[in-house]
């Protein structure tokens, strides 16, 4: 496996609250291999916005980092001066974020906004314009040039999107983030864009880093996947390991309410019992103990750490097999 | 899908729907037009002292009559009509500069800086102008200039604090984090992002703050603290004929016309503006 475009190490990260300080990430790791598509799943609630708010930097005011690094390409970005770190942003690391509606400068056209994302560049206006057609093209929207004079009212959901993931990839980052850039659009356009997702990155060859908390999404499109739950890690490894053999509890009841993979008709969903823990004050011992059907007595005490080599998962359950 | 037009062309069309805003348009053409060309369409020289025809009714000869000198009053109100013209010119682009810089920083920049801001935009509101006015000019001397200065001053609050609420507004939207997370300064957020969005409100704040400059001028004018005479002014227009209300009416009412016709016509522009701007009441016909 080659070097890590992104690699987190032991990240902790603290929202500071008038109840004390909230543990929205706890020693998370994470490694971005070049030119793969890592997903992270969990439910809501669960660190994935701020862990991807911690590599932008753009934490909110409140959020302090506890400890760790967040490596990009032989850089700590944690260290980073903030200039720097801006200069990385849309040029090294993008970002493609949730709705589409919202994302874009309504009172802008769609090619002045192509246009400015490029400020960096130091091509003259033609070639920039030229730039953004080509990118529009790539995406698959149709007629580039007439969009380019449109306002984002002008454009569906569907069309936003492709031209939010077309300046993204403006610059050819070596990774992007999409932040549950379908979880906005209905069905159809969710499988168009995922597919269009896969041949761009193919094409450019840079890593992704998607967000979701669909799973067959994550399914279809990535190469590893990573299991979240209440900041913590709770399993990690390929695809095809994680959905074929799910080794954390939670995992296990997560794939077990997925509506696509439940075979017989039913008037009720399953549910995963309980709900999050308190993030202020945290129980001692396992994240998921309360929830768990498979409870040890041991699991109140100390807390599991990941285990495995390509596939682990942070469970006592696995040590008692082993 | 209708192929997308500027928008310019889209105001115009959506002003011509609605009589009283096209009332104002037209109103504020006709003062305009009549302002600018004041040179050229006054009949005569509006300093020009007639002492054996005064006060005398309209006739052929002076369409507005005369005053207490025998200057024709035609030709001074249109002159006036610069000096209202230049006053709300030079007071609003000025104020609603500074006011546009103050009101980023406060919206957009640390609490602290919030905070004093803030203040400082209260404090002075919170003087009563024309005591403002009085004092300046106590201090200078009445001069079109301290008119113009004091406006200014008073001014720069009400177009910082509608910066500030939309600027505040708008950083929270996602498309400003999109922004951020695509590498853009805060200064190319500001000018790109952040001025394109308010810079209609602003427009029409400023188009119905006409009236309350041109108020503010013939105001302090007619108290003696603006124009200095001869210097024809709406203010001093009302001042000069207050004196001899008794003798002539018409000073007072060629005066008080174009101060009603400004307040009218920027009003019902700047409403219409603001009903054909407001993507609420936009989204309806669409």
């Amino acid at each position: 496996m080659s070097l890590p475009v992104l690699n987190i190490q032991d990240l902790s990260i603290h929202y500071q609250t008038e109840q004390g300080p909230l543990q929205a990430l706890r020693d998370v790791n994470l490694q971005v291999p070049e030119g793969k598509i890592i997903g992270i799943i969990g439910e809501s609630g669960c660190g994935k916005s701020t862990l991807i708010s911690a590599i932008i930097r753009l934490l909110a005011p409140n959020a302090r980092i506890g400890r760790g690094s967040v490596n990009f390409k032989g850089r700590d970005l944690l260290r980073l001066s903030r200039d720097h770190m801006r200069a990385l942003r849309g040029d090294e690391i993008s970002m493609v974020f949730q709705d589409p509606m919202t994302s874009l400068n309504p009172v802008l056209t769609i090619g002045r906004q192509m246009y400015d994302v490029q400020h960096r560049s130091a091509a003259n206006r033609a070639e920039k314009t030229a730039r953004s057609l080509q990118m529009l093209d790539r995406v698959g929207i149709s007629d580039p040039a007439t969009q380019l004079q449109r306002y984002p009212h002008h454009l569906s959901g569907g069309m936003r999107q492709r031209v939010a993931i077309a300046m993204a990839l403006m610059a050819e980052p070596d990774l992007l983030i999409a932040d549950e850039p379908t979880t906005a659009l209905d069905a159809t356009l969710e499988v168009q864009i995922i597919h269009r997702l896969k041949e761009l990155q193919r094409e450019f060859g840079c890593s992704i880093l998607f967000i979701s908390h669909h799973l067959s999404v994550i399914a279809e499109l990535c190469d590893e996947v990573i299991v979240m739950y209440a900041g913590e890690v709770v399993e990690s490894g390929s695809v095809r390991d994680v959905f074929i053999d799910p080794r954390h509890p939670y995992t296990q009841k997560l794939l077990e309410c997925d509506p696509a993979r439940i075979a017989q008709r039913t008037r009720e969903l399953p549910v995963i019992e309980g709900s999050l823990p308190n993030l202020v004050d945290l129980p001692g011992g396992c994240i998921f103990r309360e929830r768990c059907s498979h409870r040890l007595a041991r699991c109140g005490e100390d807390r599991p750490d990941l285990s495995g080599n390509q596939h682990q998962a942070a469970c006592h359950l696995l040590d008692a097999e082993s | 899908m209708a192929k997308p037009r500027g928008t310019v062309y889209r105001t115009f069309s959506a002003l011509k729907k609605d009589p009283l805003g096209m009332t104002g348009f037209v109103l504020v053409s006709i003062i305009l037009l009549l302002t600018v060309l004041a040179p050229w369409l006054a009949p005569y020289d509006p300093l020009e002292v007639n002492v054996y025809n005064r006060l005398s009714s309209p006739s052929a000869e002076h369409w507005l009559g005369t005053d207490q000198l025998g200057r024709d009053v035609l030709s001074r109100v249109l002159f006036g009509g610069q000096v209202a013209l230049k006053v709300s010119l030079v007071a609003i682009s000025v104020s609603m500069a500074i006011g546009l810089i103050l009101g980023m920083m406060a919206g957009f920049g640390p609490r602290w800086l919030d905070r004093i801001l803030v203040i400082s935009f209260d404090t002075v509101r919170s003087f009563p102008t024309i005591m403002f006015a009085l004092a300046i000019v106590a201090l200078t001397g009445p001069s079109l200039n301290t008119v113009i200065g004091v406006i200014i001053i008073t001014s720069i609050p009400v177009y910082a604090r509608v910066v500030r609420t939309q600027t505040q507004a708008l950083r929270e939207r996602d498309f400003i984090l999109a922004e951020r997370a695509m590498g853009a300064s805060t200064s190319r957020i500001l000018r790109d992002h952040v001025l394109p969005n308010i810079a209609a409100p602003l427009f029409i704040l400023a188009s119905m703050d006409v009236p309350a400059v041109v108020g503010m001028e013939a105001g302090l004018s007619f108290l003696g603290l603006g124009v200095s005479p001869p210097t024809p002014s709406w203010g001093s227009i009302l001042n000069d004929g207050y004196s001899y209300l008794r003798n002539s009416p018409w000073p007072i009412i060629a005066g008080g016309l174009p101060l009603i016709a400004v307040t009218l016509g920027f009003t019902f522009f700047g409403e219409s503006l603001r009903d054909i701007f407001d993507p609420k009441l936009r989204r309806k016909d669409q």
